[in-house]
């Protein structure tokens, strides 16, 4: 689907296209103003970011960002003064909080795990989805609707219901807590879009040039390579981002199958406590590192965003 | 590589020459580009799912793994069909299935409705909406944790500014009465652009010489919208409902993190259920049979709705 697409089903008055235009601006405003407010309480101080009433003027202050990356612990003012001159500036700003930087927090670990865990399993799905895709779409499979109706039926299944199995096999095998059991998980999540959108690409490639391909010679592998994949390449890098944007953002397994070491960002940002409380300026800070990319993609993808939601059941 | 004699026979053969080429046959191959993804699933899906139907006949507790397993049947199916809060938590979750998909379908369809008009810069606020239904469920629930902060929170604020209700009054997330609908808001905000993005594939794919046949008629705008527009687009909105009535069957993320399922149990979903059964009281026997018929219910629930789906199609 198209969101720029000539067509147009409604030949409205240049009236009526106002009150609509006025009405979708004043939604969309509304809907953009929590994202608005999230990105400017990570500039304020954690007093102004629940001041009463809601502060829209305010002094920026680097902050939530210093706290979400730092650790401090509280010091007596002698003990401050008798320090050298402050390094950097989050420590400057610790300081006139009679704080000193004790180390670095966990939130850049728990950034990287989301990289690691998102990438790792986005690159698994997309070549065992774009193999099956390609097995599905050209060759003659026994049961073919029966297995891509099992594919999709995993996507089905609560996540909770799923959970208490995978982590007591995860127990067994070794792999709670860590990186690989995330993605091997993830993958078997993604892999069932992955197959559903993939395919519907694919089908979309004519199969004369696969037969033009074999009859100078190549065989069936040699003509998947040299003209399916770089044909799909589109297909391939858009699933490729919808996989991606559901392992960044998954909660639920992560809350419950990870603890430590392979925590990802979004079970983490929620327990950035700072003092007497949840620190929301530097809740805020990691909400907005961990949207960028979000917001990136989502520019990127408008495009192609309805087939990606509704696994290719709507095209165009 | 290439053996130029095979070539050339497959050449002279046109028609069966993808079923035979050198080295592995096409069926090999297929199996060989299909297996992975399926061993994956099996392995990950199919035998955890297994194991779960298993221990929903035992007494397993994941964090007593020394303990004798005991089988009992269906003991662990007749309790839960049997208990109180079990039948609350399904409930609490019609609730939210029922006024999600409401308000999601009503507001979507307007939206979808009015985009289609095509006014000037629709494509730029058209992806200004979309960006709610992107973000992570878990994140989106703690900042609307913070908007809804009883004493300084923007939403309350808000609130208070346009009704004069004094802010501390009232208490979304701590409230029994608000605190369900603090959830169908916050979802609400979150999946209508989803909702109306599928209607606005919807509505796309009405041709056009339907409505210049009904201008030559002579029908009423009122009058082409209900016998062309809904109807025309009835088959895309009940498949916006199905995607999301079965992402707000499993609803955990957002829910977990407003409330956490409380103040008592008001907001408790089935998921919030499942979890506290699973990983906090650690009755694994018992919460597998949960799940076990959870899933069920979905399975169930969608096939029915897909057939009914594709009845609206046919017509």
């Amino acid at each position: 689907m198209s969101l720029t697409s000539a067509h147009s089903v409604v030949a409205p008055s240049a009236n009526s296209k106002r009150i609509a235009g006025a009405i979708i601006i004043a939604y969309a405003l509304i809907s953009i103003v929590p994202l608005l407010w999230i990105f400017a309480t990570s500039f304020k101080t954690p007093p102004d970011s629940i001041a009463y009433p809601p502060k829209i003027v305010f002094q920026p202050s680097i902050e939530g960002y210093c706290n979400l990356f730092t650790t401090r612990t509280r010091q007596t003012p002698e003990y401050i003064n008798s320090l050298g001159p402050a390094t950097g500036i989050c420590d400057e700003t610790a300081r006139e909080r009679n704080m000193v930087i004790a180390g670095p927090s966990n939130f850049l670990p728990r950034f990287v795990n989301s990289l690691i865990i998102a990438f790792g399993s986005t690159f698994c799905a997309v070549f065992l989805g774009t193999l099956s895709a390609y097995g599905f779409s050209r060759f003659k499979v026994p049961l073919a609707d029966d297995l891509l109706f099992f594919i999709l039926s995993t996507r089905m299944m609560p996540p909770i219901a799923v959970a208490i199995p995978i982590y007591l096999m995860y127990r067994e095998l070794g792999l709670s807590d860590t990186a690989l059991g995330m993605i091997l998980l993830y993958t078997a999540v993604n892999v069932s879009l992955a197959v559903w959108l993939l395919k519907g690409f694919i089908d979309e490639i004519p199969r004369e040039y696969e037969e033009a391909a074999m009859i100078d010679g190549y065989t069936r592998l040699q003509a998947f390579w040299r003209t399916v994949l770089p044909q799909a390449t589109t297909g391939i890098a858009a699933t490729a981002i919808f996989c991606l944007i559901f392992a960044w953002n998954e909660y639920a397994f992560a809350s419950l199958l990870t603890s430590g070491t392979a925590q990802t960002a979004p079970p983490f940002i929620p327990t950035i406590i700072g003092e007497g409380g949840q620190d929301w300026p530097a809740v805020a800070a990691g909400t907005t590192i961990f949207l960028v990319p979000i917001l990136v993609f989502t520019i990127l993808l408008r495009k192609q965003l309805l087939r990606g939601i509704t696994f290719g059941a709507v095209r165009k | 590589m290439l053996n130029r004699t095979a070539d050339s026979v497959a050449r002279a053969t046109p028609e069966p020459l993808a079923r035979k080429v050198r080295g592995i046959s096409d069926k090999g191959l297929a199996w060989l580009f299909i297996s992975p993804t399926i061993l994956l699933l099996l392995a990950i899906n199919i035998f955890p799912l297994f194991w779960a139907i298993y221990l929903s006949f035992t007494n397993y507790r994941a964090n007593r793994s020394n303990e004798v397993v005991k089988n009992l049947g269906f003991a662990n199916y007749q309790r839960i069909l049997g208990d109180q809060d079990v039948w609350i938590a399904m409930q609490t979750t019609a609730h939210f299935v029922f006024w999600t998909i409401l308000l999601q379908t009503v507001i979507g369809f307007t939206l979808a409705w009015l985009i289609d008009r095509k006014f000037r810069g629709h494509a730029f606020w058209t992806t200004i909406i979309l960006v709610p239904m992107m973000l992570s469920p878990a994140v989106v629930g703690n900042f609307w944790r913070f908007l809804y902060q009883p004493q300084t929170g923007l939403f309350n604020y808000i609130v208070a500014f346009f009704t004069g209700v004094p802010p501390s009054s009232f208490e979304m997330l701590g409230s029994v009465q608000l605190a369900p609908w603090a959830i169908v808001i916050v979802d609400t905000w979150m999946w209508t652009p989803y909702v109306m993005l599928i209607c606005l594939a919807g509505l796309r794919s009405i041709p056009e010489y339907i409505y210049e046949a009904a201008e030559v008629d002579r029908a009423s705008n009122w009058r082409q919208f209900w016998s062309i527009t809904l109807p025309m687009a009835l088959p895309f909105i009940m498949l916006a409902v199905l995607f999301r009535g079965i992402e707000n069957f499993k609803m955990f993320d957002m829910v977990n993190l407003l409330t956490g399922g409380g103040p008592g149990s008001t907001t408790e979903v089935a998921s919030i259920t499942l979890k506290r059964q699973a990983f906090e009281s650690w009755r694994t026997g018992y919460s597998s049979a949960f799940a076990i018929i959870l899933f069920v219910a979905v399975f169930g629930l969608a096939n029915i709705y897909v057939k009914a789906l594709n009845k609206v199609k046919q017509r």
